[in-house]
Parts: C-alpha cells; structure tokens; sequence
C-alpha cells in the first residue's frame, strides 16, 4: 500500500502508564487527599418534573459536622455554559435548580461536610417543596401539538437557524422515488447507554493561599473545563490551575463541565479543600447518558441493486437540556445517509427535549447510530431484493471523486478494500468483478454524479 | 427448538475530529541541558495510550531516541490549550501540533550543532540523536554534546511551538452542505452468531473486522481499540441500557448489578486485520481509529440474528425477549 517504513512511528514500543494502571499505582483525581479536606454531597430532584416552592436547608445546616450548604443563589452565574464556547445558544440549564426541575437526579444544593457519611446524612435532611407536573417522556408526544412545552422557548426542540431540526437535502428525492423499483422502509431505534466508566466523576478543589484554585479533574478536555468553570464562578480563568491528564475511562462522559464549578464554589465558600466524587448510582442515573434515537429509513432501490433516493427521519433525545446534543444531532445529520453514493437524499434530524436525564457525548454519538441504522438497512435491501450482502454494499460503496450529500467531494475512500479484506480475513471468496473494484474507480458504480 | 448459526456483515465510516472544525491544539518542547525533550501538552490520556503514541511522533520528527521523550500532560499552567481528548481527534490533532513542534525544535538544535561542528546545518543529518555531516559520517557528534553547548556555551534555546487547527466552517441550514471530517476511516466486521429459538438467547461466536486507520503509529494500541471496541459494541447491540422500558422510566438501572455489561466469559473470538492507506493531513497519515471500534459490531451481530432465525430487531438493545417475541409473531404470520 506504499507506506513509507519510518523508525519508531510504527512500533509497537510498550505503552508507558501500561504498568502503572495495572499494579494500581496510577494516581487518579479519588487518590488526592488534603489535610482538612471537606467533603460534598448533592441533594437531587426526586421527581422528573415539576415547581419549585421551597428547598428549607435550615436542619441540614445545623446538622453537626455540616459547614455549609451551596445553593443556586451561590453561584455567580448560574447556568452551565459548555455549548456557548463553541457558539451554540441558548443557555438552558441551571448549575442549581432553583425555579423548576427538569429531570429526576437534577442538581438543587450541594451539602459540604467535615465527612462523605456526615454529607450524605444531612442531604436527607433538606425539606423541598415542589409541585409535580407529568412528565414528558416519548418524543414523538414531545413534538406533537399536544405535548406542553418544557423549554422556555416554546417547543420541544433544539431550533436550527430558525427550524426545529437540521435539513439535509441533495438532489430531488421525491422525484427519484417514483421512479424506483422498490421502495424499502426500515425503523431503528437505540435505547440510552451508560459510558460505564471503571472510573466514577470525581474533583477535588484546594483553595490556595495566593487566592488561586487547584482543580484536580478527570475532565476529558482541560481547557474546555477551565473556561466554562470561570464563566459560571465569574472569575478569570488564570484563577485557575487545572491538573489533570489521567482518566479511568471517559467514552464522551466526562466533557460535561458538572463537578468542577461546584467544587469550586464550595471551596471558595469554605475556604477549605473540598473533594465530590459521585457513587456508582450517580453516575448511572445522573451523569448524562448516549442519546435515544428513533430513526425511519425510506429508500428508493433499483433492480441492479443500485439506491437511488435515501429519506431519513431522526430523533435524538436530548433529556432535559442541551448538554451536548445540538451539535451531535448536526454530526449525525451528515452521516445518516452512510457511506454510499446516492443520488437523491433528505434527512430530517430533530433534537428533542424529554423530562429524563440528559444525554450528552458518547464515543461515536451521532454516527454510532447513524450506522447501526445504515448497516441494517443495507442489509435489509440486499435480502428484498434478492441480492448478495456484500455486494449490494460493493456497488454503492462510495467512491474517491464523488460528491457525498454533504456536498463534499470523497477523498479518501477504502471502504471498499475494507470489504474485500473483510471476505478475505474469512475465507470468503468474492466474485472476481467484486474483487476487481476499488475505491479509486470513479465510475466503478456507474459514476452517477460527482 | 434449537440453535441456529448466522453471519452479518456490516461496513462503516468514521470522520476523525469535531464536525466542522474549529478546534486547535498546541503543544511545547524544550530540551533539556542533557538532550531529553520535554513535551508540553494539556491533552488527556483516558486509557486509549495517546502519552505513549504522542512520545513515538515526537521522537520521530526530533530524530531522538524514544527513551529521551518526556510526554508532560494534564496542567494549565505549564501547557497551552488543547480542545480535548473526543471526536476520535486526539492522535491526529496532538500528533499534528506536535510534529510543528518538533520542527522548530530540531532546526534550532541543528544550528547550535552546526555551529559546533563548523558545517551547514541543511548538511546535517540527524538520527536517533547522532548527528553526522552527509557523506562524511566520521564527523559526528550528538544531541547530549550539542544540547550542552547550547545551554552553557552559546545561550542558545532549543524549542519548539506547535499548534494544528481546521478552521471551523459552516453549515448551509437549507441543504446541509458542510464540511464534516478532516479524514475518513473505515472498517468492516463479520459477525457469526448463534440464536436458541427457545430461550432467544445470542452468543457472538465471533467478530473478524477490516479496519482502514491511514497509518498505524503503534500497532498493538491499534489493536487493543478493535478488541475493546469489538466488545463495547457488542454490549451495546445485546445488554445495554439505562432504561430497559424507554421511553418509560420504569426499572431505571443504578449499578452493575442490574446495568448488565460483558465480562471475559462473554467475548467472542475476535480477529482483525488493518490496512494502512495515509491522510494527507494527519501526522505521518493517522486517521482517528478511536471511536469506530465500537460501530460496525452493532449492525453485524443485528444482521447476523436475522441471518441465523430470519427475524429483524433494530431496536437496541437486541434482548432474548424482544428475539423471542418477534418469532412469535413471524411463527402467527406464516400459520
């Protein structure tokens, strides 16, 4: 394949923490300890929906061992900013719940103590008034006129340049389809997921005596953490000094923003280091999740195998906030159609809002399910219309040259030597005209456009 | 009742880095007054190995022994921005950053050497840290000598500033049209599995996969993401989820006792194997291998089940109830 040979790039040279992780001598954010360290806990919503009326923290506060509770009126600016640095808006979720709570798990005060067990045991003790509301929780009844809008702006959608979902459109699908021997329809759907890290969101804040903050996180994305943790405490980011690095697992959990500001804020209020590293039951049922996503494929198919019109409704669920789904729905948009040549494609994608916690990043999220859906439905092609698996993907596959519905011209394409390599590895022997193609023949499946 | 044998195919494509771009990272190298190279990054190593490739690019471009390259990571103060470790960007953006890096420093490492050796610097050919004038390898000296004589003869710095962005581009709201990846890989996986019509319970047999990353920095990493992606995959098509009854909330998990994930009993025979076709834009060729792993499992094992008992679940996660109950209704429909 004409690779140049190089020195070390190339050698499988032992990997350097390698040791270290298995012997247990990694030092992660849970292995830091400062002397009078505080420790905090979350008082959560109990219910998925509803008012608030009243959070009375007057017994938690009194609890001994308490030093202070945290609450929305605490935090300087009072939203979690993660998509206003890469430009997506409205802001629409509060660090603290302090007017409504969107989901069951969501943040409303955080108790700060001399011990976890003190901390746990005076969470129970905040008295919150909320009035319920009935939750919603199916998309399609988020989207339908009969739902009632949770989100402030009126809808239950993420609004895209002015429309509720993002467009895809590429050639003229509606007259395509007409003109196609079969028509094939497939649904898909994926059920939230857990990132499951070894490694549970933990954070410690060590107030230092030059005014700065030591943050110890297990961010994803260091920066990233810093910037937006200076924008909710209102303070410069060279304030802070982010240690990081190591992360036991992170598979998209851990670019949230969600412990750091708040650990902040209580060691700024307490003036003391303050460690919140969250059970296993917080980080499945609070920690954001993958997405749902519920999507419809109608395609248009051609005796020879060949698609010629690809339709493609998509909805995400979002949970309660934006978190970051926006941009997910936009990456999944472009990949709904897969990698093929088709002439003729629309995709629908929505990012709706539900009353569940919200679903954020998630290794491959937006293309994960994008490909599941594609897969199945080229499988579910080939077998209506009486074709070999492989090769209805062979004569689709698309090609170096051609123009992909995103309206970008395909520039390095090996989808095809994948397939070929993929038999071979099995011992299955392709069909010479299928072994002879390649990712480089622009017209090995007919050239239709490009 | 009895067991039946399937294969599915599944072929995918994975874009490296963040849609449309926008999203930098920069490195720094010194060297230190005995020729170690210090690598200056405030990116994250989640496990995936990037201290360990990321030493094996800098050592590269510098021409230095692997052993001299300290890869710092993980602190604001002492490294500039880096967007993150996700959107499979992190070997192609950091890599990239770090090559610039590596440039600088190495031309200013062979000016100091040039000057101490009374030759052109362009004649100078530097490997695994020997330095040799071209067509006359007898006259040679070494990153130790010349590192020294820079701190302490000269006064000369030997360093390097590195940074890679794609520019964030935009997105037509009427067509879509956008500029989505930097580069594309791809993989394809077979899977064979075997469905029990009686309980509807899977077993993945086993998972052979083509996987195209561009250039392969550290092979063995490389396969480590295809075997552990091989079996996050799976969980996803066949165990995973936070709400079993979704959209409903009912029986909402909370630990590993319900929130059921594979364990080594579980993994199938898993084979793969890779072909190297370069980037034009990443460090020496890489494509982002990190994310895709875990993508062409799902559709494969799905397309197998159907394959093996001629029944369609796509909703995820493929359980032995929803197996059982979509036979029921193919066995009403064909009665």
């Amino acid at each position: 394949m004409g690779v140049k040979q190089l020195g070390i790039v190339g050698q499988s040279v032992k990997r350097r923490d390698g040791i270290g992780h298995v012997t247990g001598q990694t030092q992660y954010v849970d292995d830091v300890f400062y002397t009078g360290m505080l420790w905090l806990k979350m008082v959560r919503s109990p219910i998925s929906r509803g008012i608030i009326h009243g959070i009375d923290t007057s017994k938690a506060e009194a609890f001994p061992g308490v030093v202070t509770v945290v609450t929305a009126k605490d935090v300087p600016n009072n939203w979690y900013t993660i998509l206003c640095l890469i430009g997506v808006e409205p802001n629409d979720e509060p660090v603290l719940a302090h007017e409504e709570v969107m989901y069951f798990g969501e943040p409303i005060c955080a108790i700060v103590a001399e011990t976890e067990a003190i901390a746990a045991e005076a969470a129970g003790l905040v008295k919150l008034d909320i009035e319920e509301l009935p939750p919603v929780l199916d998309m399609e009844f988020a989207i339908s006129p009969d739902a009632p809008a949770i989100k402030k702006w009126g809808n239950n959608t993420f609004m895209y340049d002015g429309y509720n979902h993002r467009k895809l459109r590429f050639g003229d699908f509606e007259k395509a389809i007409q003109q196609a021997d079969h028509v094939i329809e497939g649904d898909y759907s994926l059920s939230p997921i857990e990132h499951a890290p070894i490694e549970t969101h933990c954070c410690v804040v060590k107030p230092e005596p030059d005014g700065r903050l030591t943050v110890h996180s297990n961010t994803q994305a260091l920066y990233f953490t810093m910037d937006n943790t200076a924008i909710i405490l209102q303070v410069p980011s060279q304030r802070l000094h982010m240690i990081g690095g190591t992360v036991g697992g992170g598979f998209g959990g851990k670019v949230d923003v969600i412990t750091e500001p708040i650990t902040c804020i209580a060691a700024m209020k307490t003036g003391r280091p303050v460690k919140w590293r969250w059970t296993r039951e917080e980080e499945m049922r609070k920690s954001s999740t993958r997405a749902g996503v519920k999507m419809h494929y109608t395609d248009g198919v051609m005796k020879d195998g060949r698609i010629i019109a690809r339709k493609v409704r998509s909805l995400e669920d979002s949970g309660a906030y934006h978190r970051h789904s926006p941009y997910g729905v936009q990456k999944h948009m472009a990949n709904l159609p897969g990698p093929y040549t088709i002439p003729n494609v629309w995709v629908d994608a929505y990012c709706v809002y539900t009353n569940r916690q919200p679903s954020s990043a998630m290794r491959g999220f937006g293309v994960t399910e994008a490909t599941f859906a594609v897969e199945c439905q080229m499988e579910r092609i080939a077998r209506t219309i009486g074709m070999d698996s492989w090769e209805i993907r062979l004569i689709n596959a698309y090609r170096n040259g051609q123009m992909r519905p995103v309206r970008k011209v395909v520039e390095d394409a090996t989808l095809i030597e994948t397939i070929q390599a993929a038999a071979e590895l099995i011992g299955y022997e392709l069909p010479a005209h299928l072994k002879a193609m390649s990712s480089d023949d622009y017209a090995g499946n007919g050239g239709h456009h490009g | 009742m009895a067991k039946h044998y399937g294969r599915g195919i599944a072929a995918v494509n994975y874009p490296t880095g963040m849609n449309l771009g926008g999203d930098p990272t920069q490195a720094l190298i010194f060297c230190q007054p005995t020729g170690g190279f210090s690598v200056k990054l405030a990116s994250t190593d989640l496990g995936q190995g990037l201290k360990t490739v990321i030493a094996q690019i800098a050592a590269e471009a510098l021409g230095v022994p692997f052993d001299s390259v300290i890869v710092d990571t993980g602190d604001t103060d002492s490294a500039p921005h880096c967007m993150g470790t996700f959107a499979s960007r992190a070997t192609h953006r950091v890599g990239n950053a770090v090559i610039m890096a590596a440039n600088e420093a190495r031309k200013a490492l062979l000016d100091v050497a040039a000057e101490e050796m009374e030759a052109a610097p362009e004649d100078l050919v530097l490997e695994n840290g020997e330095i040799y004038v071209k067509g006359a390898p007898e006259r040679k000296t070494n990153v130790f000598n010349v590192a020294l004589a820079a701190h302490f003869k000269y006064g000369k710095t030997i360093s390097g500033r590195g940074i890679y962005l794609k520019q964030k581009s935009s997105l037509d709201p009427e067509t879509g049209a956008c500029d989505p990846d930097s580069t594309e890989a791809h993989a394809t996986t077979v899977a064979e599995v075997e469905v029990d019509d009686e309980t509807g319970e899977i077993k993945v047999l086993r998972l052979a996969s083509a996987y195209e990353v561009g250039r392969q920095i550290n092979p063995e990493m490389v396969k480590g993401q295809i075997v552990s992606g091989a079996v996050m995959g799976m969980s996803h098509a066949l165990m995973e989820t936070v709400f079993p009854y979704y959209p409903a909330l009912d029986h909402h998990t909370y630990s590993f006792g319900e929130y059921i994930i594979p364990t080594a009993l579980d993994i199938p025979e898993i084979e793969s194997v890779v072909l190297e076709y370069p980037s034009s834009n990443g460090p020496y060729g890489v494509k982002g291998v990190g994310e895709m792993t875990a993508n062409s499992p799902i559709p494969a094992i799905v397309n197998a089940i159907y394959d093996a008992v001629g029944v369609w679940v796509t909703d995820l996660p493929v359980t032995p109830e929803k197996v059982l109950r979509a036979l029921e209704e193919k066995s009403l429909e064909t009665h």
